[in-house]
């Protein structure tokens, strides 16, 4: 099992922590995993992405061109990235903000609408929990309870007190998650 | 004691494994992408436990002296930079492989010349190979391709580097820095309490005294020096070198490439392979020493060989050495801080083929 | 319809009162919200736009946030490597003794490594404008520790604050310089309000003359904010710079020249 994803959206999104979560899962369960973040000038300008792989078997290229899985969280990357999804692929996106939605059909589409959810849940900070519970969902390569490992690893101590309200926002996220037709 | 499992950058691997090997200085200023380190260890404070110093220099040129000054006590002690910063580098390194003293210089490297871009790329290659300051000299280089190799790497650029009296160079480049995977770190190492004979520690009337200088004004004397240096860098030849084979055994094609390039070639090679091309990947680890007899060994064996660098064909020079005109060698690779794509190097042998 | 007739009318070549300086690029700034980059790019424009210098003028970009200060002031370049714009200015200078030569650099750039390059150039009494930002950290590479860190301030290398026994205290460059004979005009400002903007840009259009009667170095010390790396809002930052930065740096003029001085003195006993 080897799964490539893309996670991309604006650098305030959490974008580089849910793929940190992401790939300290995967060790939980015992996969390989890689980390590839954008890094550079751009970050200023506000949009991050990072590439994760998670793997049964030793890694090859930690950066690569075309994906399993784009979790896609602005419309710059989604023009960005839409195309780099490997037909038979799957798009994640949340349409907060989104104004061309996206149009291939070699692909499964799911939309995630996690904004608004952590809008009603009252809390901002949980946005990419609920994007990658509805990731799991669709992808459930990790099971529940090495999340929640990967959770506590990659948090700091002193906001392991925050776990429980993440965990109901990954739930949230599996909810919520539709297909797109 | 049992090996602890992290998820890391590279960057964070270099400066752990740097506590836990035991090492008693580093010395570095800020340069993305490899500002991480220095970063963790004024956060992990290693003074307050293993008593390994840790400061911040005025510059990459203040840094290496300090590495300088440190390494001729005796000590264990590194610095880390990325491209232009190692270019400033140069001059003390030269000095520290004339005075024959050991230490670990970690270069990050991005896109050049100049201040370029921030980056990977590995066009630093023949800077660090070839001697990269003036005079005659070599760095012991090796060449990481994993956060894993990034942690294990400093304890065996320490171990070459005392064992031969001479700096080794660990030339990584900015994806191996910034990018996270599992490592497995080793038990933390008490640094050392003794030093070798021939450091400089405050001369007892029992000895005679040492002198730490790259100095002779004899020419005939600098000449023996030099003879002594040419013996120690093929007694390095013979011993050091190290080097990792992927799906070589029936391969008609061998694609060479170190650090990034590698990985990236070990994914072309699933895509290659999947098409019905017959290739293989040569990882030099060590690449000074050069794998050179492997290299000539395999090149009887195959059709064509591609050296796949992140530069403009450096690497690839020591591979038509070592192929030595049995068969035809090629150079591809992005420049500038882009990393070669794995479909991209496939696209570039078949069209060789 | 009354509205859209309403601006038509007010906009008008003598309704104007503000606008992009002419010397300024179309580029959008890179620099974070509430960086003092911007405005100082902004006024060094102006003084060249309005002292009528784009033609004469040859500036030396640092390496630092303000590395792509060639991108936004439509003027001839060079970039230095980091530190090293004193020198490249000290043989444009020699070799093109009309034009109007000025460094542009951050204080981990001039402070830190480009310490020896600072001291020399100023030392020589180089004819040339040194202008000198001085945020108290590495913006660039994400918020290091610079030369000028304040004791006790966190960086991301000095993430328990600047422990001046172990890191060295905070070098304030500008007084050195002001001791050397070299030096002409030795200054320190800020650009965060209005009024300081105004004073800041009087220093500079008097370093210009300066430079033109070849007087020698002009070093204008801008004491700015770096909201990102000091992580605070830009108003915070601003606040923060008026509580620690001011008293550590104090502004106002270190080095006046001689002639003005003796003009003060004639004017006040005239006075008396
Ligand atoms: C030789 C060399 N060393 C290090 C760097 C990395 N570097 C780029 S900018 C910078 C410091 C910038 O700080 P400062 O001069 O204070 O400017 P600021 O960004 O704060 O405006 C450093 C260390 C480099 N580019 N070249
Ligand atoms: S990092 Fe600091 S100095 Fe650089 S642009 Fe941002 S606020 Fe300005
Ligand atoms: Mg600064």
């Amino acid at each position: 099992m080897t799964e490539e994803i893309i996670i991309a959206g604006f650098g305030g999104q959490g974008v580089l922590s849910m793929g940190k979560i992401m790939a300290y899962s995967g060790v939980m369960q015992d996969m390989e995993v890689s980390w590839m973040p954008s890094y550079g000038p751009e970050m200023r300008g506000g949009t991050a992405n990072v590439t994760v792989i998670i793997s049964s078997e030793r890694i090859s290229s930690p950066i690569i061109k075309h994906f399993d899985t784009g979790i896609i969280l602005n419309q710059q990357s989604l023009d960005k990235f839409e195309d780099s999804i490997k037909p038979g692929g799957v798009l994640i996106y949340d349409s907060n903000g989104i104004t061309r939605h996206p149009e291939r059909k070699d692909i499964t589409i799911y939309r995630v609408d996690a904004a608004e959810e952590a809008g009603k849940m009252n809390s901002p900070k949980v946005f990419n929990m609920i994007v990658l519970g509805g990731f799991l969902k669709v992808k459930p390569i990790i099971r529940m309870e090495n999340v929640v490992k990967g959770l506590k690893k990659s948090l700091p101590e002193r906001y392991h007190n925050l776990i429980p309200m993440n965990e109901t926002a990954l739930q949230r996220g599996m909810e919520i998650i539709v297909p797109v037709a | 004691m049992e090996k602890e499992l992290r998820l890391m950058k590279g960057n964070e691997a270099v400066a752990e494994a740097a506590i836990r090997t035991g090492a008693d200085g580093y010395f570095g200023y800020p340069i993305t992408p490899q500002s991480e380190i220095l970063e963790y260890l004024m956060e992990a404070d290693p003074y307050h436990t293993t008593g390994m110093v840790v400061l911040q220099a005025e510059s990459e040129v203040a840094a290496i002296n300090m590495v300088y000054g440190g390494a001729a006590c005796g000590k264990k002690v590194m610095t880390t930079s990325s491209s232009p910063g190692i270019s400033l580098k140069q001059e003390g390194i030269t000095y520290i492989a004339g005075a024959e003293l050991p230490c670990l210089i970690v270069n990050v490297v991005r896109g050049g010349p100049g201040l370029g871009t921030i980056q990977p790329a590995q066009s630093d290659y023949f800077q660090a190979t070839k001697g990269g300051g003036h005079g005659d000299y070599h760095l012991i280089v090796l060449a990481p391709a994993s956060v894993q190799e990034m942690a294990d790497f400093v304890e065996l650029g320490f171990d070459l580097a005392f064992k031969y009296r001479n700096p080794v160079m660990m030339l990584s480049d900015g994806a191996i820095g910034q990018m996270m995977e599992k490592v497995w770190l080793s038990p933390q190492k008490e640094r050392s309490k003794t030093v070798p004979a021939w450091a400089t520690t405050g001369k007892p009337a029992t000895r005679d005294r040492i002198i730490i200088t790259s100095l002779d004004l004899d020419p005939n004397g600098q000449e023996r020096f030099n003879q002594k240096l040419v013996a120690k860098y093929n007694e390095i030849r013979e011993k050091e070198v190290r080097y990792e084979e992927f799906q070589c055994e029936d391969a008609e094609y061998i694609l060479v490439a170190y650090g990034t390039s590698a990985r990236v070639c070990m994914k072309s090679i699933q895509l290659a392979r999947a098409q019905g091309i017959k290739v293989g990947l040569l990882r030099p680890i060590t690449l000074f020493p050069f794998p050179t007899k492997r290299l000539n060994e395999l090149a009887g064996k195959v059709k064509m060989m591609v050296s796949v660098e992140m530069s403009a064909g450096q690497m690839v020079e020591d591979v038509m050495l070592s192929v030595n005109g049995k068969v035809p060698v090629y150079h591809f690779g992005r420049m500038g801080g882009i990393v070669t794509e794995p479909e991209e190097v496939v696209d570039f042998l078949k069209s060789k083929i | 319809m009354a509205q859209a007739t309403g601006i038509k009318e007010i906009i008008k070549p003598e309704n104007l009162v503000y606008r992009k300086t002419k010397v300024m690029t179309d580029n959008i700034l890179s620099y974070c919200p509430g960086c003092g980059h911007g405005t100082a790019h902004r006024i060094l424009a102006e003084i060249i736009d309005e002292e009528g210098l784009q033609s004469e003028t040859i500036g030396i970009s640092p390496v630092g946030c303000s590395v792509l200060l060639y991108e936004f002031i439509d003027i001839d370049w060079q970039e230095a490597a980091h530190g090293r714009a004193p020198a490249l200015a000290t043989a444009i200078k020699r070799l093109l003794p009309d034009k109007f030569v000025f460094t542009y650099q951050g204080d981990g750039d001039l402070a830190a490594i480009g310490t020896a390059e600072t001291i020399h150039t100023c030392n020589r009494g180089e004819n040339i404008l040194i202008i000198f930002i001085n945020n108290g950290i590495y913006g660039m590479t994400g918020g290091q520790m610079a030369p000028t860190t304040l004791p006790g301030m966190k960086s991301s290398t000095s993430p328990y604050g600047r422990d001046v026994k172990l890191m060295g205290n905070p070098l304030k460059m500008t007084d050195i310089v002001a001791t050397l004979p070299g030096t002409y005009y030795v200054t320190r400002q800020s650009v965060h309000t209005p009024v300081n903007v105004r004073k800041t840009k009087k220093a500079i259009r008097k370093a210009v003359h300066y430079q033109k009667l070849n007087k020698g170095t002009c070093f204008i010390e801008i004491v700015s904010n770096c909201p990102s790396g000091w992580k605070m809002t830009p108003v915070e930052a601003n606040k923060w710079m008026e509580a620690n930065m001011f008293p550590f740096y104090p502004l106002g003029d270190l080095k006046v020249p001689a002639e003005e001085n003796a003009q003060k003195t004639t004017n006040s006993e005239k006075n008396d």
